[in-house]
This record gives structure tokens, sequence and C-alpha cells, in this order.
């Protein structure tokens, strides 16, 4: 465990990976309820972005830890 | 990153690079490579399969539209062969109709001069026997007439009596 | 319930996702951390002392370790663990070979050729006589021994490496046997060999380039996966949650991405075409440094989410015993039950990322010119 503005640090990280993992995922959602046909593609690209900013995430996660 | 580098273990990062790289590799040879190429393989065959089918589909296509093409073909020439007979029937009974016309005509006509010159043949012959006949009859008259001395006398008499003279 | 129309399926999830709460429940104590609870302080009161155990117990499970415990019994000083001891490799000035019965459970301090070993939280440090450690080797690596020990890890990398090689050599053989078709249990990794074909590589690194990289992706895909599902196993073991594999995993991709790539590849990283020169000049650092964050965020990412859902699987399962009623233990139960469920989802999705993301630096190495045309 770290010291507290670490600790904040990681959570602010958190929350802004959260929200754009949220972000990504929600306007996921849109584009499959647009178009269902290409639900495939759209979940991959949705996956990818997601993957990307989960990895920044979590490596300005544990610098900040 | 200080609790990262204090859990890293450089032994067990070398140790895997070295499981791992020969891992890639035995399997490359054992594994992927047989899978790979024989699901390629099948691929390919269904592939070929496929289009030949699509082609053994053209080719049938192409076959029944040129048994197509000769029916109709066919039938055109059936009909162009119908036509012309018909064409031909028609003529050949105009010409007919034509010809026994002309034949009739001739007939008639010939009929006709027939029986005109049988009717003018008649008619001199007629012509013949009524002169003979009257000359035959003028002549028996006036044999008879000659003959009898007392009525010529008697009609001479009265034929000057009647003629006055004036 | 569409869960129940899939019986097998049910029973498999049901299966792991009970597992490891009958093996990884028992709160056994850490040697290690009774040794220095027991200096602590006796007014720390009993219910505390069960959280920490737990914590302990939890923080222990994610490391690596030397010997394989299969599970443990007993409390503090008669307790019993069962399992079996594995070979210890060390390279310090000269090699070590000693058996990890040695440690006695990570207590004891080894000497072996005049160099004195002890293991702190799955770590090998040399130290000196009485187990003092440079202070400098818990947070530098090269401090330490070069431990190349049969460890747990090590040994589920060699099982799980077998285990490819018998199952896949074995679908390989069932082609050659059966005309082209593949047989028994070759029938269910087959589609998944075609998917990392036809859904990772091709989309990714293209039609023309994507065979040579093939071996590589499906390797890295069964080998994360199968790790992955081995850590729900009750066997306890967390390979993917390591930072060396999952760093190994990133440095071989970052080598291959690196060496297989063309000139339009690094004309990309050090004279970005269709921006201005001055831009090129500060792009080039950006750039190549965001070819070692790549290798970077791959580490990271696996190794964070296998760690994140460990624990937090595992914690899950410890309240059941803080909570030590019907209800409350009952709730954690189902609550473990769906997150095993989540865990077993994770595992493949971890596995795909981490090949999609390798697949798509593959891609971006061997990327043809033209691509050049949407700069301009």
């Amino acid at each position: 465990m770290g010291t507290i503005p670490n600790l904040v640090g990681a959570g602010l990280i958190v929350i802004g990976a959260g929200l754009g993992i949220g972000k990504i995922g929600g306007s996921a959602m849109d584009a499959i309820a647009r178009q269902p046909e290409a639900s495939g593609k759209i979940q991959t690209a949705m996956l990818i972005a997601a993957a990307l900013i989960e990895g920044i995430g979590f490596a300005a996660f544990f610098m900040g830890k | 990153m200080e609790q990262l580098l204090g859990t890293f273990s450089l032994g067990l990062f070398i140790l895997q690079i070295v499981i791992f790289v020969g891992l890639i590799f035995l399997l490359k040879k054992f594994a992927w490579k047989p899978i790979l190429d024989a699901v390629n393989t099948r691929e390919e065959g269904i592939k070929n399969a496929l289009l030949s089918a699509e082609n053994a589909k053209k080719e049938m296509q192409n076959l029944k539209a040129d048994n197509e093409k000769l029916l109709a073909e066919a039938r055109a020439e059936r009909d162009a062969l119908m036509k012309e007979a018909r064409e031909i029937k028609e003529k050949m009974i105009n010409d007919a109709k034509v010809e026994a016309q002309a034949q009739g005509e001739k007939l008639i006509a010939q009929a006709k001069a027939t029986i005109e010159g049988e009717k003018n043949a008649a008619l001199a012959d007629l012509k013949n026997q009524v002169s003979t006949l009257s000359i035959e009859i003028a002549e028996k008259v006036l044999k008879e007439e000659l003959s009898n001395k007392e009525a010529q006398t008697k009609l001479v008499d009265k034929l000057l009596g009647e003629a006055k003279l004036n | 319930m569409v869960i129940y129309k899939k019986p097998l399926q049910f029973i498999i999830a049901a299966l792991f996702s009970v597992m490891p709460i009958i093996a990884n429940a028992n709160p056994t104590v850490d040697s290690v951390a009774t040794t220095t609870e027991q200096t602590a302080k006796e007014n720390v009161s009993e219910e505390q002392k069960k959280v920490e155990e737990r914590a302990e117990f939890i923080q222990h499970h994610l490391l690596d370790s030397h010997g394989f415990t299969l599970f443990s019994y007993g409390e503090k000083e008669n307790e019993h663990h069962v399992g079996f001891p594995l070979p210890v490799i060390l390279w310090d000035e000269g090699l070590h070979i000693f058996s990890s019965s040695e440690f006695k459970h990570d207590t004891a301090i080894v000497e072996s050729k005049g160099k004195y070993f002890k293991i702190e939280h799955g770590i090998v440090y040399s130290c000196d006589k009485n187990g003092v450690v440079d202070h400098q080797a818990h947070t530098n690596p090269l401090k330490r021994p070069l431990d190349f020990s049969i460890t747990k890890n090590v040994f589920m990398i060699l099982v799980v490496g077998l285990l490819m090689f018998l199952l896949f050599g074995g679908l390989a053989k069932s082609y050659k046997k059966n005309n082209g078709i593949a047989k028994g249990v070759g029938r269910f990794f087959e589609p998944i060999v075609i998917f990392v074909r036809d859904e990772i590589a091709i989309p990714n690194i293209g039609e023309k380039h994507y065979k040579k990289y093939m071996s590589h992706l499906l390797s890295v895909f069964f080998f994360i996966w199968f790790l992955n599902m081995f850590g729900l196993t009750p066997l306890g073991v967390n390979v993917t949650g390591n930072i060396a594999i999952t760093a190994a995993l990133a440095i071989i991709t970052y080598l291959i991405t690196n060496i297989s790539a063309n000139k339009n590849y690094w004309g990309h990283i050090f004279w970005m075409p269709g921006v201005p020169p001055i831009m090129r000049i500060v792009l080039a650092p950006i750039e190549l440094l965001g070819t070692i964050i790549k290798p970077f965020s791959l580490t990271i990412r696996l190794y964070a989410n296998m760690v994140a859902g460990h624990i937090v699987l595992m914690s899950i399962i410890a309240m059941m015993y803080t909570f030590n009623n019907v209800a409350g233990s009952g709730f954690s139960f189902v609550l473990a039950f769906v997150l095993s469920i989540l865990e077993i989802l994770v595992a493949g999705l971890q596995a795909y990322i981490f090949t999609m993301l390798t697949a798509l630096y593959f891609g971006s190495a061997c990327e043809e010119h033209h691509h050049e045309e949407a700069h301009h």
C-alpha cells in the first residue's frame, strides 16, 4: 500500500479508465443497436479500444501505487 | 512500480522466454504447420468442390439454354415449313381453280361453238329441206293445177274479172 | 434461464466455480507471517488477526512458490503441507542446486557452497548467516540470485507446454489418419485454431503476411488461455498473473515485431511521412517510446487482469469466513460462483486480447507501402 496521495491518484486513474471504458461500451451498444448486422466488427473494435485504455489505466495504476 | 520489481524474477523471465520459444518451434513443427496445412487443404478442397459444382450448374444451364434454343429453332423451322406448305397448298388450289375455270370456260366455249355449228348446220339443213319441200310442193301443186284445164280457165276468168281495166 | 439448456457447460462452470472454494479456502497461516506476528503485540484482537491472516493467504496465493503445495491443514507449529518439493536451481557466483524442501516451507535459511539463501514471499534472496537481506534486493531484481528453479510456475508452464504438445500434436496426427478430418478432442480445438486464424490473424495482419506469424499467435493464445484456466482450478497456480511471465511473452512479441518489421514501419517511426520536418523530429522519440510502451502495456494488462481476478475471487471466498453465518456466507458463495463464471470468460478474453494486440503489432510491422496514401 502506498501513501495517501498515491492511493488518491490510483483512484482517479480508475475513475478515468472506468469512464473511458464505460463510454466505449455505451457507444458500442448504440452502434450495435443501430447496425445489428455489424455487431461482430463493433465488438472487436470495442474490445481493442477497451483493452488499450485498460492497459494504460493499469500501467498508471501500478506506477502510482 | 516498486512492487512490480519486487516480485519480478529475472530467472523465471529468462526461463519462460527459453521454454516458450522452444515451445513455439516444437509446436510449429509438430502441430501448427500440419494442422494449418490440413485445414488449408480441406478448405481448398471444399472451395474447389463448390467451384466445380458451380461450374457444373452453369454447364447444365448452358446445356438447357442450348436445348431450348434448338427446340425454338426446330419449332420455328416447323412453323416456317407449315406456312410454306400452306402457301403451296393455297397456291395449288388457286392454280387448280384458275385452270379449272379456264378449262371449263374453254369447254363451254367449245360446246357453245359446237352447238352454234350444229344449230347452223341444222338450220341450213332445215332450210334446204324446207326449200326442197316447198319446191316439191310447188311442183306438185303446179302439176295438179295445170292438169285441170277448166279450173284453170275459171281462175283466169275470175282473175280477169277482178282485174277491171281502168 | 438459458443456462439450463446447456447442461454440460453448466456443470463445467459449476465445477470450476466451486473448485476454488474447496481448495483455496483453507485459511492456512503463512509461516513467515506468523513469525513476524508472534513478535507483534498480543493485544491485537483475534478477529483482526484472522483478517490479516486471510490477506496474507491471498497475497501468498498470488505469488510463485518453490514447492508445490496442494493444500495444508493444522494450525501454526503443527501445520502439515501436502504437496511435493521442486528443485531449486540458483546462479549466484556458481551454480546451486538443492531441493525446495530444504527451505522447510520458506522458513529456513539454506546454506549451499558457502552461500546462504532464504525465501521471502516466494522470492529467493541471498543473505548472511543470520538471514539478513540486503534491502536493495527487495526492489532490484539484479541484486538477487538468478533463480532458474523449477518453481510452481515453471512446473505449470512445462505441464501446459506438454499438454499443448500432446493435444495439438495429436490433432495434427489425427488429420493424417482420418483423411484431413479432426477426431476426438481436436474437434473442439480445431474451430478455435481457425478462429485465431480467421478472426485474429488475417484481419489484423493481412492475407499476405499472416502465415509466418501463425505459429506464434496460436502458441501465445493457447498458452495464455490454458494457463488462465489452470489459474481457476484448485491447484492454486497464478502463472499468467506473474509479471515475469507476461513480460517474457510481451518481449517475444516485441522482438518478433521489430525483427520482422519492414522499411515502411521504421519510416513511420523515425521519419513520419505526411507531416512537416520539424514535427517529424518531435514525433520520432514519441513513436520510439510508443514501441516500448506497447509491450509494456501488454505485460501489465494481462498481469493486472489475472491478479485482480484472483484477488477479488479469493477476497469474496474469504468473506465467507468473515461472515461466518448462513446468510452472509451463502451470499458470498453465490457471488463467488457468479464471479468464477465471469473469470472463465475473462480467461478466454484476456488470451484473445493479448493475441489480438500481438497480431495488431505484427500487422503494423509488415504493413505495405500503399497505406501511406492515407496521410496525404
